[in-house]
């Protein structure tokens, strides 16, 4: 074993070795490390914040549900009572109506069963007339029957 | 492979590097290559993996060097309580190029020799940890730094007062700096030779384990091979750990 130039060709390489290491290798790695690092407790902190706001929206969220079936059940209570209001107005109003027409509707049949009775009366008086006139014609004096032929047309008419 | 030759010429052959040039001012071109392949190698992935580091969801590759940086991260921030842009890149450096080096070791004995052999070289050492020019180098450098930080961070008069002053006060100052000299150099000497000596054994046992008929060699040479990836590994960590523990006693006032 002999210790030679061997020697000094060694250490310069080494110090080349550590010089470049030292430039070129290590900072970049370990500042990516570093930046790396820095990323995971970011995100972990961020994930963590992202818990808590979720809890809270949970908490909101379940706020807002109960406030909403409230209102809901108001609503429907509402319209339930008006459905009911519209229905008992619009029996009210049918019912007047049908009492309306129905009233209506009779007195027109009054009005024209008077008439046509007054004029089958009529028709029934003249006919009668006739009638009794062909019979008569004859036998009847006029001037000496007038009074019954009178009356009877009174009583007729 | 091995009935070819004698046993003592294929270790010593398999143990001598590739060497020009004479006495001091020789070198091992092996060696030299491997590290600087392996270091390019090294470079090359973090450097692709920089280049398009996202902070978003990581590729494979980036959750690899990820990995390996946060690793040698948490060490560094574990040991050494003071504020430096060298420490942490140091760190990575030498684990990843150690664990590199050490890794050659897994190659089979004769593979890398063998190519080199057909293309005309006739030495090739391929685990540059067997160099102990390689282990050296990593350590006299951590040796230079732990001086240079001390100096830094305790002034020049700071520093010669360690020195002389401590363990024993100053009535004892040539002891002390004894002492004191002993334990600075005591720690390259031990860091360089730790890590050569658990990669030259693993590596000679490897080529003993060559040497062997070829129906044995599985046998040893697969749970050698298994136990050797934890060598690896933990002399990459060994080196890279008491690296910054030094350093980090160098930043420390007593």
């Amino acid at each position: 074993m002999s210790i030679n130039a061997t020697l000094i060709g060694q250490m310069i390489t080494f110090t080349l070795l550590v010089w470049l290491t030292m430039k070129y290798i290590w900072p970049p790695i370990i500042a990516a490390m570093e930046e790396r690092r820095v990323k995971i407790a970011d995100g972990l902190a961020a994930a963590e914040r992202g818990q808590e706001e979720i809890k809270l929206a949970e908490k909101k969220a379940v706020g807002i549900l109960r406030e909403a079936r409230e209102q809901a059940t108001e609503i429907i209570g509402g319209a339930q009572k008006r459905a009911n209001d519209l229905v008992e107005e619009a029996k009210l109003q049918a019912k007047s109506e049908g009492e309306r027409l129905l009233a209506q509707a009779q007195a027109q049949a009054e009005q024209e069963f008077l008439q046509a009775r007054d004029n089958l009366r009529k028709e029934v008086a003249a006919l009668a007339l006739l009638a009794a006139e062909q019979i008569l014609k004859e036998e009847i004096d006029k001037a000496k029957h007038q009074t019954i032929l009178n009356r009877a047309a009174d009583q007729l008419g | 492979m091995a009935s070819e030759h004698n046993a003592t010429d294929y270790i010593i052959h398999h143990l001598t590097p590739l060497r020009v040039g004479e006495g001091f001012w020789s070198f091992h071109l092996d060696t030299l290559f491997f590290s600087a392949v392996l270091g390019g190698l090294f470079i090359w992935f973090f450097k692709s993996v920089a280049e398009r580091a996202t902070s978003g969801v990581p590729g494979l590759a980036q959750s690899l060097a990820e990995t390996l940086v946060e690793f040698v991260d948490t060490q560094v921030k574990d040991t050494f309580h003071g504020r430096s842009d060298l420490i942490s890149p140091l760190a990575l450096t030498i684990f990843c190029w150690v664990f590199l080096w050490n890794a050659m070791d897994m190659l089979p004995v004769d593979l890398l020799p063998d190519i080199g052999h057909v293309a005309g070289i006739d030495y090739l050492r391929v685990v540059p940890s067997t160099d102990l020019n390689s282990t050296f180098a990593l350590s006299i450098s951590v040796f230079f730094l732990i001086f240079f930080y001390s100096i830094k961070v305790k002034g020049f008069f700071g520093f010669v007062k360690e020195m002389t002053c401590t363990p024993f006060g100053p009535w004892l100052m040539p002891f002390n700096l004894m002492l004191k000299l002993v334990e600075e150099f005591a720690k390259p000497i031990s860091l360089g030779l730790r890590l050569f000596g658990n990669l030259y054994a693993g590596e000679l046992v490897f080529i003993l384990i060559a040497l062997l008929p070829p129906v044995v060699q599985p046998l040893l040479g697969f749970p050698w091979a298994v136990f050797h990836i934890l060598v690896i590994t933990l002399q990459a960590f060994i080196f890279m750990m008491l690296t910054i523990v030094y350093l980090s006693l160098a930043h420390e006032d007593h």
